[in-house]
Protein backbone atom coordinates (compact mmCIF):
# COMPACT_ATOMS: atom_id res chain seq x y z
CA UNK A 1 0.00 0.00 0.00
CA UNK A 2 1.24 3.57 -0.83
CA UNK A 3 2.39 5.63 2.09
CA UNK A 4 0.58 9.32 1.72
CA UNK A 5 3.02 12.54 2.52
CA UNK A 6 1.83 16.04 3.28
CA UNK A 7 3.14 19.23 3.33
CA UNK A 8 2.20 23.20 3.95
CA UNK A 9 1.88 25.09 0.97
CA UNK A 10 4.05 27.90 2.11
CA UNK A 11 2.45 30.17 -0.01
CA UNK A 12 -0.35 30.65 2.28
CA UNK A 13 -0.54 32.30 5.95
CA UNK A 14 -0.85 30.85 9.12
CA UNK A 15 -1.31 32.22 12.55
CA UNK A 16 -2.87 30.13 16.14
CA UNK A 17 -4.43 32.32 18.52
CA UNK A 18 -5.69 30.76 21.90
CA UNK A 19 -4.79 27.33 20.37
CA UNK A 20 -7.15 28.18 17.09
CA UNK A 21 -5.09 27.44 13.76
CA UNK A 22 -6.39 30.41 11.04
CA UNK A 23 -5.15 29.97 7.66
CA UNK A 24 -5.52 32.57 4.60
CA UNK A 25 -5.23 31.08 1.19
CA UNK A 26 -2.41 33.52 -1.02
CA UNK A 27 -4.36 33.11 -3.78
CA UNK A 28 -7.68 34.41 -3.22
CA UNK A 29 -7.78 35.26 0.57
CA UNK A 30 -10.40 32.59 1.73
CA UNK A 31 -9.88 32.45 5.48
CA UNK A 32 -9.75 28.73 7.28
CA UNK A 33 -10.17 27.93 10.97
CA UNK A 34 -8.70 24.31 11.62
CA UNK A 35 -10.56 22.38 13.75
CA UNK A 36 -7.92 20.36 16.52
CA UNK A 37 -7.37 17.18 14.22
CA UNK A 38 -7.30 19.28 10.47
CA UNK A 39 -4.60 21.88 13.27
CA UNK A 40 -2.15 18.82 14.30
CA UNK A 41 -2.07 17.90 10.66
CA UNK A 42 -0.64 21.07 9.63
CA UNK A 43 1.70 21.35 12.39
CA UNK A 44 3.04 17.67 11.10
CA UNK A 45 3.07 18.26 7.59
CA UNK A 46 6.37 18.47 7.27
CA UNK A 47 6.59 16.78 3.59
CA UNK A 48 8.71 13.79 5.12
CA UNK A 49 6.09 12.21 7.46
CA UNK A 50 3.98 9.84 6.35
CA UNK A 51 0.33 10.62 7.11
CA UNK A 52 0.29 7.47 8.66
CA UNK A 53 2.50 8.33 11.07
CA UNK A 54 1.32 11.35 11.64
CA UNK A 55 -1.82 9.74 12.50
CA UNK A 56 -0.18 6.75 14.61
CA UNK A 57 2.34 9.27 16.91
CA UNK A 58 0.00 12.53 16.86
CA UNK A 59 -3.46 11.83 16.59
CA UNK A 60 -4.02 8.67 17.79
CA UNK A 61 -2.09 9.57 20.68
CA UNK A 62 -4.38 12.97 21.12
CA UNK A 63 -7.65 11.29 20.38
CA UNK A 64 -8.98 8.17 21.43
CA UNK A 65 -9.75 6.76 17.55
CA UNK A 66 -8.99 3.65 16.55
CA UNK A 67 -6.20 3.92 13.66
CA UNK A 68 -7.50 2.48 10.79
CA UNK A 69 -10.57 4.97 11.18
CA UNK A 70 -8.36 7.88 12.13
CA UNK A 71 -5.92 6.96 8.95
CA UNK A 72 -8.97 7.29 6.80
CA UNK A 73 -10.52 10.62 8.34
CA UNK A 74 -6.72 11.73 7.87
CA UNK A 75 -6.63 10.79 4.15
CA UNK A 76 -10.23 12.70 3.69
CA UNK A 77 -9.11 15.83 5.27
CA UNK A 78 -5.91 16.19 3.72
CA UNK A 79 -7.42 15.92 0.64
CA UNK A 80 -9.99 18.35 1.61
CA UNK A 81 -7.19 21.04 2.51
CA UNK A 82 -5.29 20.03 -0.36
CA UNK A 83 -7.95 20.94 -2.19
CA UNK A 84 -8.48 24.61 -0.81
CA UNK A 85 -4.44 24.78 -1.64
CA UNK A 86 -3.68 24.54 2.11
CA UNK A 87 -1.67 21.39 1.96
CA UNK A 88 0.27 19.59 -0.72
CA UNK A 89 -0.23 15.59 -0.83
CA UNK A 90 1.95 13.17 -2.58
CA UNK A 91 2.94 9.66 -2.99
CA UNK A 92 6.09 10.30 -2.87
CA UNK A 93 8.05 13.06 0.18
CA UNK A 94 7.70 16.62 -0.47
CA UNK A 95 10.56 18.52 -0.20
CA UNK A 96 10.48 22.27 1.21
CA UNK A 97 11.98 25.48 0.66
CA UNK A 98 13.17 26.40 3.58
CA UNK A 99 12.86 25.80 7.73
CA UNK A 100 10.23 27.88 9.27
CA UNK A 101 8.59 28.76 5.71
CA UNK A 102 4.51 28.67 6.14
CA UNK A 103 4.86 28.04 9.42
CA UNK A 104 2.67 29.62 11.69
CA UNK A 105 4.35 33.11 13.46
CA UNK B 1 3.96 81.42 -39.81
CA UNK B 2 1.47 80.60 -37.27
CA UNK B 3 1.45 77.86 -34.41
CA UNK B 4 0.19 74.94 -35.77
CA UNK B 5 0.29 72.73 -32.08
CA UNK B 6 -0.82 74.56 -29.01
CA UNK B 7 0.24 72.95 -25.45
CA UNK B 8 -3.04 71.82 -23.49
CA UNK B 9 -2.91 73.16 -19.82
CA UNK B 10 -2.41 70.76 -17.25
CA UNK B 11 -4.56 71.20 -14.16
CA UNK B 12 -3.85 69.00 -11.02
CA UNK B 13 -4.67 69.35 -7.51
CA UNK B 14 -3.59 67.07 -4.66
CA UNK B 15 -6.34 65.00 -2.23
CA UNK B 16 -4.01 64.41 0.61
CA UNK B 17 -6.06 61.21 2.68
CA UNK B 18 -4.47 59.32 5.63
CA UNK B 19 -1.55 62.30 5.42
CA UNK B 20 -0.54 60.66 1.79
CA UNK B 21 -0.95 63.48 -0.67
CA UNK B 22 -1.91 62.28 -4.19
CA UNK B 23 -1.47 64.37 -7.31
CA UNK B 24 -3.97 63.97 -10.03
CA UNK B 25 -3.11 65.38 -12.87
CA UNK B 26 -5.86 66.53 -15.63
CA UNK B 27 -6.64 68.03 -18.71
CA UNK B 28 -10.31 68.59 -18.08
CA UNK B 29 -11.61 71.50 -16.35
CA UNK B 30 -14.98 69.96 -15.64
CA UNK B 31 -13.57 66.86 -14.07
CA UNK B 32 -11.38 69.06 -11.87
CA UNK B 33 -14.55 70.59 -10.80
CA UNK B 34 -15.90 67.60 -10.05
CA UNK B 35 -12.66 66.25 -7.74
CA UNK B 36 -12.56 69.78 -5.90
CA UNK B 37 -15.95 69.10 -5.07
CA UNK B 38 -15.73 65.65 -4.39
CA UNK B 39 -12.43 65.92 -2.19
CA UNK B 40 -13.36 69.38 -0.40
CA UNK B 41 -11.71 69.09 2.80
CA UNK B 42 -8.91 66.79 1.58
CA UNK B 43 -7.31 68.86 -0.91
CA UNK B 44 -3.88 69.13 -0.08
CA UNK B 45 -1.28 71.79 -0.86
CA UNK B 46 0.58 71.79 -4.23
CA UNK B 47 3.63 70.70 -2.29
CA UNK B 48 5.77 67.47 -3.27
CA UNK B 49 2.79 64.29 -3.78
CA UNK B 50 3.62 60.60 -2.67
CA UNK B 51 1.64 59.22 -5.66
CA UNK B 52 0.99 60.85 -9.26
CA UNK B 53 -1.80 60.17 -11.40
CA UNK B 54 -2.69 61.23 -14.88
CA UNK B 55 -5.79 61.11 -16.02
CA UNK B 56 -7.36 60.59 -19.14
CA UNK B 57 -11.26 61.19 -19.37
CA UNK B 58 -12.75 59.49 -21.85
CA UNK B 59 -16.16 59.23 -23.37
CA UNK B 60 -18.92 57.00 -21.74
CA UNK B 61 -19.47 53.63 -23.21
CA UNK B 62 -22.87 52.37 -22.36
CA UNK B 63 -23.41 49.56 -20.93
CA UNK B 64 -20.45 49.60 -18.44
CA UNK B 65 -19.15 46.16 -18.51
CA UNK B 66 -19.21 44.45 -15.67
CA UNK B 67 -16.29 42.62 -14.92
CA UNK B 68 -15.30 42.73 -11.40
CA UNK B 69 -12.31 44.59 -9.67
CA UNK B 70 -8.85 43.06 -10.72
CA UNK B 71 -5.66 44.35 -8.89
CA UNK B 72 -2.40 43.01 -10.09
CA UNK B 73 1.40 43.01 -9.79
CA UNK B 74 3.81 42.95 -12.11
CA UNK B 75 7.63 43.78 -12.55
CA UNK B 76 6.23 46.22 -10.00
CA UNK B 77 4.16 47.84 -11.68
CA UNK B 78 0.46 47.57 -10.19
CA UNK B 79 -2.74 46.94 -12.88
CA UNK B 80 -5.91 48.10 -11.72
CA UNK B 81 -9.08 47.22 -14.12
CA UNK B 82 -12.48 47.28 -13.25
CA UNK B 83 -15.76 48.32 -16.02
CA UNK B 84 -15.45 51.69 -15.29
CA UNK B 85 -11.84 52.36 -15.09
CA UNK B 86 -8.66 50.99 -16.24
CA UNK B 87 -5.22 52.09 -14.10
CA UNK B 88 -1.60 51.62 -13.46
CA UNK B 89 0.34 52.26 -10.72
CA UNK B 90 4.54 52.28 -10.65
CA UNK B 91 5.28 52.66 -6.80
CA UNK B 92 9.37 53.03 -7.66
CA UNK B 93 8.37 55.80 -9.93
CA UNK B 94 5.40 56.91 -7.75
CA UNK B 95 3.71 57.70 -10.75
CA UNK B 96 0.21 56.06 -12.44
CA UNK B 97 -2.07 56.36 -15.29
CA UNK B 98 -6.27 56.47 -15.52
CA UNK B 99 -8.53 56.20 -17.86
CA UNK B 100 -12.06 57.06 -17.31
CA UNK B 101 -15.12 58.70 -17.76
CA UNK B 102 -15.42 62.25 -15.83
CA UNK B 103 -17.01 60.93 -12.85
CA UNK B 104 -16.37 60.96 -8.94
CA UNK B 105 -16.85 57.10 -8.62
CA UNK B 106 -14.32 55.33 -10.78
CA UNK B 107 -11.15 57.40 -9.34
CA UNK B 108 -12.54 57.26 -6.05
CA UNK B 109 -12.28 53.28 -6.73
CA UNK B 110 -8.88 53.85 -7.52
CA UNK B 111 -8.01 55.78 -4.78
CA UNK B 112 -8.89 53.03 -2.14
CA UNK B 113 -7.28 50.29 -3.91
CA UNK B 114 -3.99 52.68 -4.03
CA UNK B 115 -4.05 53.30 -0.33
CA UNK B 116 -5.24 49.61 0.74
CA UNK B 117 -1.69 48.66 -1.42
CA UNK B 118 -0.07 50.88 0.46
CA UNK B 119 -0.87 50.46 3.55
CA UNK B 120 -0.86 47.02 3.63
CA UNK B 121 2.75 47.24 3.35
CA UNK B 122 2.94 49.21 6.27
CA UNK B 123 0.95 47.16 8.46
CA UNK B 124 -1.72 49.17 8.42
CA UNK B 125 -5.60 48.72 5.88
CA UNK B 126 -8.51 50.22 5.72
CA UNK B 127 -12.03 48.82 6.88
CA UNK B 128 -15.50 48.49 6.63
CA UNK B 129 -16.24 50.65 9.44
CA UNK B 130 -17.37 53.96 11.30
CA UNK B 131 -15.02 55.74 13.08
CA UNK B 132 -14.84 58.39 15.28
CA UNK B 133 -12.84 60.68 17.94
CA UNK B 134 -13.78 61.13 21.54
CA UNK B 135 -11.58 62.46 23.91
CA UNK B 136 -8.62 62.66 21.75
CA UNK B 137 -9.32 59.01 20.98
CA UNK B 138 -10.62 57.05 18.33
CA UNK B 139 -13.12 54.40 17.87
CA UNK B 140 -13.71 51.75 14.84
CA UNK B 141 -17.51 50.48 14.97
CA UNK B 142 -17.20 47.52 12.17
CA UNK B 143 -19.69 46.04 11.16
CA UNK B 144 -21.09 44.49 7.47
CA UNK B 145 -23.59 46.29 5.26
CA UNK B 146 -26.86 46.97 8.21
CA UNK B 147 -25.06 46.32 10.99
CA UNK B 148 -25.63 49.90 12.35
CA UNK B 149 -22.20 51.51 11.13
CA UNK B 150 -24.63 54.52 9.41
CA UNK B 151 -26.43 54.36 12.52
CA UNK B 152 -24.22 54.97 15.23
CA UNK B 153 -22.40 57.90 12.77
CA UNK B 154 -25.47 59.43 12.97
CA UNK B 155 -26.35 58.89 16.69
CA UNK B 156 -22.92 60.44 17.79
CA UNK B 157 -23.46 63.52 19.88
CA UNK B 158 -21.96 67.21 18.93
CA UNK B 159 -18.63 66.26 21.13
CA UNK B 160 -17.42 63.44 18.80
CA UNK B 161 -15.92 63.76 15.65
CA UNK B 162 -16.83 61.93 13.09
CA UNK B 163 -13.92 60.61 10.32
CA UNK B 164 -15.89 57.64 8.29
CA UNK B 165 -19.52 56.22 8.32
CA UNK B 166 -18.11 53.73 5.89
CA UNK B 167 -14.47 53.17 5.31
CA UNK B 168 -11.72 53.46 8.01
CA UNK B 169 -8.43 54.17 6.94
CA UNK B 170 -6.09 52.76 10.14
CA UNK B 171 -2.12 53.56 10.10
CA UNK B 172 0.50 51.38 12.10
CA UNK B 173 2.08 54.08 14.29
CA UNK B 174 5.15 53.20 16.71
CA UNK B 175 3.76 50.35 19.30
CA UNK B 176 0.05 51.76 18.86
CA UNK B 177 -2.83 52.84 15.53
CA UNK B 178 -4.28 55.89 14.53
CA UNK B 179 -7.61 56.02 12.53
CA UNK B 180 -7.63 58.57 9.81
CA UNK B 181 -10.47 60.74 8.86
CA UNK B 182 -11.68 59.70 4.79
CA UNK B 183 -13.92 61.16 2.58
CA UNK B 184 -15.40 57.60 1.92
CA UNK B 185 -18.79 58.13 2.60
CA UNK B 186 -21.48 55.17 3.31
CA UNK B 187 -25.55 56.23 3.50
CA UNK B 188 -24.62 59.28 5.28
CA UNK B 189 -23.36 60.73 2.22
CA UNK B 190 -21.04 63.21 4.88
CA UNK B 191 -17.62 63.01 4.11
CA UNK B 192 -15.28 62.42 7.24
CA UNK B 193 -13.08 65.13 8.76
CA UNK B 194 -9.54 65.22 7.81
CA UNK B 195 -8.36 64.73 11.12
CA UNK B 196 -7.08 61.78 12.86
CA UNK B 197 -6.05 60.58 16.61
CA UNK B 198 -4.81 57.52 18.04
CA UNK B 199 -6.73 54.66 18.10
CA UNK B 200 -8.51 53.25 21.84
CA UNK B 201 -10.90 50.61 20.69
CA UNK B 202 -12.55 48.23 17.80
CA UNK B 203 -15.77 47.82 18.76
CA UNK B 204 -18.18 45.09 16.39
CA UNK B 205 -21.63 46.62 15.95
CA UNK B 206 -24.69 44.13 16.65
CA UNK B 207 -27.91 45.50 17.31
CA UNK B 208 -29.65 44.12 20.15
CA UNK B 209 -32.17 44.95 22.90
CA UNK B 210 -29.93 46.79 25.44
CA UNK B 211 -26.72 48.63 24.84
CA UNK B 212 -24.12 46.38 26.20
CA UNK B 213 -20.36 45.88 25.45
CA UNK B 214 -18.78 42.08 25.82
CA UNK B 215 -15.95 40.80 25.63
CA UNK B 216 -14.46 38.47 22.62
CA UNK B 217 -12.01 35.76 22.38
CA UNK B 218 -8.96 37.35 20.02
CA UNK B 219 -9.53 33.96 17.75
CA UNK B 220 -12.81 35.92 16.60
CA UNK B 221 -11.83 39.32 16.64
CA UNK B 222 -9.20 38.51 14.26
CA UNK B 223 -11.34 36.65 12.22
CA UNK B 224 -13.88 39.35 12.31
CA UNK B 225 -11.37 42.13 11.35
CA UNK B 226 -10.47 39.81 8.44
CA UNK B 227 -13.91 39.96 7.44
CA UNK B 228 -14.06 43.29 7.44
CA UNK B 229 -10.57 44.97 5.82
CA UNK B 230 -10.94 45.78 2.32
CA UNK B 231 -8.30 44.18 0.16
CA UNK B 232 -8.68 43.65 -3.29
CA UNK B 233 -4.99 42.60 -4.75
CA UNK B 234 -4.45 39.09 -6.16
CA UNK B 235 -0.91 39.15 -4.64
CA UNK B 236 0.20 36.46 -2.43
CA UNK B 237 2.75 38.44 -0.63
CA UNK B 238 0.73 40.95 0.42
CA UNK B 239 -2.37 39.28 1.58
CA UNK B 240 -0.02 37.55 3.72
CA UNK B 241 1.13 40.85 5.11
CA UNK B 242 -2.95 41.65 5.44
CA UNK B 243 -3.56 38.59 7.44
CA UNK B 244 -0.42 39.11 9.69
CA UNK B 245 -1.43 42.59 9.94
CA UNK B 246 -4.46 42.01 11.32
CA UNK B 247 -3.54 39.51 13.99
CA UNK B 248 -0.93 42.38 15.40
CA UNK B 249 -3.71 44.82 15.54
CA UNK B 250 -5.68 42.44 17.90
CA UNK B 251 -2.61 41.94 19.75
CA UNK B 252 -2.63 45.48 20.47
CA UNK B 253 -5.63 47.39 20.09
CA UNK B 254 -8.87 46.34 22.42
CA UNK B 255 -11.79 44.07 20.38
CA UNK B 256 -15.25 43.93 21.78
CA UNK B 257 -18.40 43.33 20.78
CA UNK B 258 -20.35 46.39 20.98
CA UNK B 259 -24.35 45.43 21.12
CA UNK B 260 -26.57 48.58 20.41
CA UNK B 261 -30.09 49.89 20.32
CA UNK B 262 -30.54 53.11 18.51
CA UNK B 263 -30.85 55.35 20.18
CA UNK B 264 -28.15 57.89 21.56
CA UNK B 265 -27.57 56.38 25.19
CA UNK B 266 -25.13 54.30 23.32
CA UNK B 267 -22.85 56.97 23.51
CA UNK B 268 -22.34 56.65 26.85
CA UNK B 269 -20.66 53.83 26.52
CA UNK B 270 -18.00 55.15 24.20
CA UNK B 271 -14.66 57.48 25.17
Amino acid sequence: MSRLYVARNPRVAARSLDGEMMIMSGRDSTLFTLNKTATILWQSADGATPLDEIVEHRICQEFEVEPAEALHDAETLARELASHDIIQISEEPIPQPSPGAGEAR
Amino acid sequence: MPELTAEVERLSLVIAIGGVPVRVNTTDPAFLDILQDRYAGFLGSSGRAEIEFDVEVTAPVYPVPDIGVHVTQRLGRWSLQAGDFLAEWEPASRAGRIRQTANPYSIDAVLRIVHTLVLAQQGGFLAHSASAIRNGKSFLFAGVSGAGKTTISRLAPPDVTLLTDEISYVRKQDAGYVAYGTPFTGELAKLGENVSAPLAALYLLAQGSENRIDPIPPGEAARSLLANLLFFAEDEELVQSMFHSAFEFVSRVPVSRLTFVPDSRVWELIG
